[in-house]
């Protein structure tokens, strides 16, 4: 645990007089601190409910009782320091920590009221209806085309040449993409710049229809101008989907999201309206963290 | 002394260094170049002379008294006739003046055994020919051919001063010819060298390594591919691939014994079988496909199988539409690698049976058969001297062999190989 506070430390404060102050109120008191989650945690239609859920890498606790709903056509931002979870948690809301073999993920997640971690629920299924876009942009090593046909083509979702077409276009098109890539389709996708990659992700991902969109950190490699482009995006996508998005950029996290949750040390601290956490946080750790003072 | 002084200092030690270790770097390509010039020059050389053969010129009459048959002879009888005789009279109208029984013999030796059944079947060819002279090529004895082809006749020569003394003649009287050796690629192994080819060895090697290639990839990959992506981690699965290591460091004779011992002896498949010599080479080549196929499946980026699976792919579908391809390249070098090592592999075969003396083609994978290596292993230890050239040849028939097997894959790799 020590190790981990002086790792999130390092991150924001160089002087080695910082660090030591830092580290002398923080560790001892950490555990008094964080309490039961502040905020509204619950909203009137939610999509996605999860209900303690308590997430284990072998022996070690990575996600302490977590409670939360992600409403429907809304952006919830995760937000906190490196190391407090929120990824592992974003991952559990599609199951992908399945793939991970040590992984034990406990309490109830459910998706329009159904469990998705029981019998009758197929992770192909999910993560069909709960689509994911990662950190670093990982097209397939094939066409533009065939990288956003790929998961229309797998579920079976067009019928013929024409309506795949279709699919690729309006995936491209509703990603900010089509304009760029319009004249190379066939054309790698590898081949496209570090932005567009991503967007080409993105375009890859609604182009199976889902009904929720996870994010994690999608614009950290980004440049600000992609990034905006990408902001932009993820408003648009509102009106249809549910977002979940992880990320780094507390700015980006105050334009985006209707809702902000604060996590620390696998636990949810704080969750709120995005306005209010960032103007009138209630938790110290939270103001700390939005503020520039903690990790 | 401020830092970039220091830094300068060091500087010029620093270069040294670098272009001393280059230096290392040219020299070990060099050396290895050297070898391999010197390899490939010494094995070239040696085989040049088995690419020609020397042929004799001789009327023979196909006389029906000296055959021993007649117009109404029937097929078996005309196979039975005594075309030997025909062809040393023959040889003998040449020679008038050799009158003595051990000089006729050793006269008729100058000729290949092959000899008589060359104008037999001219013969069963034409049967009208009875009774006539025809001009017929035949091909010389193995030591007769030696002569010729050697450089410096004082040499020691597996021929007697009066054979020399007819070696000249003939050639000296335009008798004698030298034609491209078709006989090599042409004939299966034979105690005469210049009726022994490799074309039985080569059809060996083919029918092995196929049967090698078709059991061992198919099996290795799917190994590879349920040990990487499907096992549980537990200890079963660790023994497991404790053991394929270890595999891969079992002297390859064992693997022979134990084909002898289990498919031979137990399941009582034929012996000197292509079948069974790719059986045994599978067992041997499996642990290295097996090792290679996982590594390149370990290098396919994590970030790619996540894509998949987030997307909504099974496991099964992430595996054979990403991960697969993506692997192939890889996959495709350890096959080689291992094929390659099989198709050079000698002792097993040994110990199966397919060093057997085999005259006749494969004409299947149940058909007793050589291999490349084992009949190199043969001739280089027989003591006719025309055997040496052979040897060399068949050597470079295995390189060659090789150097379409590498092309094939490396063709095959850059097919499948994908831009990041």
């Amino acid at each position: 645990m020590d190790a981990n506070i002086k790792l999130k430390n390092e991150l924001v404060d160089d002087t080695q007089t910082g660090l030591k102050t830092l580290q002398g109120n923080s560790t001892a008191d950490m555990e008094q601190e964080i309490g039961a989650t502040i905020g509204q945690q619950f909203v009137d239609k939610p999509k996605m409910q999860a209900r303690n859920v308590d997430v284990f890498y072998g022996e070690k606790q990575a996600i302490f009782d977590v409670n939360m709903d992600f409403g429907e056509h809304e952006v919830v931002a995760l937000i906190g320091p490196s190391g407090c979870g929120k990824t592992t948690f974003l991952r559990c809301l599609n199951r992908m920590n399945d793939t991970i073999p040590i992984c034990k993920v406990t309490g109830d997640i459910s998706l329009d009221g159904e469990d998705i971690h029981s019998k009758a629920m197929d992770p192909v299924l999910l993560r069909a209806r709960v689509g994911m876009v990662f950190q670093k942009p990982n097209p397939f090593p094939k066409s533009v085309y065939d990288n956003v046909a790929y998961g229309a083509r797998l579920h079976g979702l067009a019928s013929n040449k024409a309506e795949l077409d279709e699919i690729v276009t309006t995936s491209l098109q509703r990603a900010g993409l089509f304009d760029e890539v319009k004249d190379r389709l066939q054309e790698p996708g590898t081949g496209l710049s570090g932005g567009q990659q991503q967007r080409l992700c993105i375009a890859r991902t609604i182009a199976v229809s889902p009904e929720v969109i996870l994010m994690d950190e999608p614009a950290s490699a980004l440049d600000p101008i992609a990034t905006a482009i990408i902001e932009e995006l993820i408003d648009e996508l509102r009106q249809n989907y549910t977002i979940a998005i992880v990320t780094h950029s507390m700015q980006q996290a105050a334009r985006v999201s209707q809702r902000t949750a604060y996590f620390h040390l696998g636990k949810l601290v704080e969750i709120g309206e995005t306005n209010q956490i960032f103007t009138n946080p209630q938790h110290e750790l939270t103001e700390n963290y939005i503020t520039g003072r903690f990790g | 002394m401020n830092n970039t002084e220091l830094i300068k200092k060091g500087l010029a030690k620093r270069y040294r260094r670098e272009k001393r270790f280059r230096a290392y770097g040219l020299m070990a390509v060099m050396v290895g170049f050297i070898f391999l010039a010197i390899l490939l020059a010494d094995i070239i050389g040696k085989a040049i002379p088995a690419f020609t053969q020397h042929w004799i010129k001789l009327e023979v009459s196909f006389d029906p008294d000296t055959l021993g048959i007649d117009e109404k002879s029937d097929e078996a009888t005309i196979r039975d006739a005594n075309f030997n005789a025909a062809v040393k009279k023959s040889i003998r109208s040449l020679f008038p003046e050799v009158k003595k029984r051990k000089d006729k013999r050793k006269l008729a030796a100058m000729l290949s055994t092959s000899a008589e059944y060359q104008i037999r079947d001219q013969f069963l060819a034409d049967p009208e020919i009875l009774g006539q002279t025809k001009t017929v090529w035949v091909l010389a004895d193995d030591d007769v051919d030696t002569y010729y082809k050697t450089a410096d006749k004082s040499k020691a020569v597996r021929l007697s001063d009066k054979q020399i003394a007819w070696a000249d003649k003939l050639l000296a009287d335009g008798l004698v010819k030298k034609r491209l050796n078709t006989t090599l690629f042409k004939n299966g192994d034979s105690r005469e060298p210049e009726q022994a080819g490799i074309r039985g060895a080569i059809k060996g090697s083919f029918y092995t390594l196929l049967v090698t290639f078709l059991l061992s990839f198919p099996l290795g990959v799917a190994t590879a591919v349920y040990l990487e992506e499907f096992a549980p981690k537990n200890r079963w699965v660790d023994l497991i691939e404790v053991n394929i290591n270890n595999l891969a460091a079992v002297p390859s004779i064992v693997f022979g014994l134990l084909g002898l011992a289990v498919f031979i002896n137990y399941f009582g498949l034929p012996r000197s079988a292509p079948l069974v010599g790719g059986l045994v080479l599978t067992l041997m080549t499996l642990p290295t496909i097996i090792i290679a196929s996982r590594s390149a499946i370990k290098a396919v980026p994590p970030s790619i199988k996540e894509a998949a699976l987030g997307i909504g792919a099974s496991k099964t579908q992430m595996v054979f539409q990403h991960v697969l391809p993506l692997a192939m390249p890889g996959i495709f070098t350890g096959t080689i690698i291992g094929l390659a090592q099989a198709l050079g592999e000698t002792a097993p075969l040994l110990m199966i049976g397919m060093v057997a003396f085999i005259v006749d083609i494969p004409q299947g994978f149940t058909d007793s058969a050589t291999v490349l290596p084992v009949q190199i292993y043969l001739w280089a230890d027989s003591p006719e001297r025309a055997f040496v050239a052979r040897t060399s040849a068949a050597i470079l028939a295995l390189l060659v062999f090789l150097v379409v097997m590498n092309t094939l894959a490396v063709w095959l790799r850059k097919k499948f190989e994908r831009r990041w």
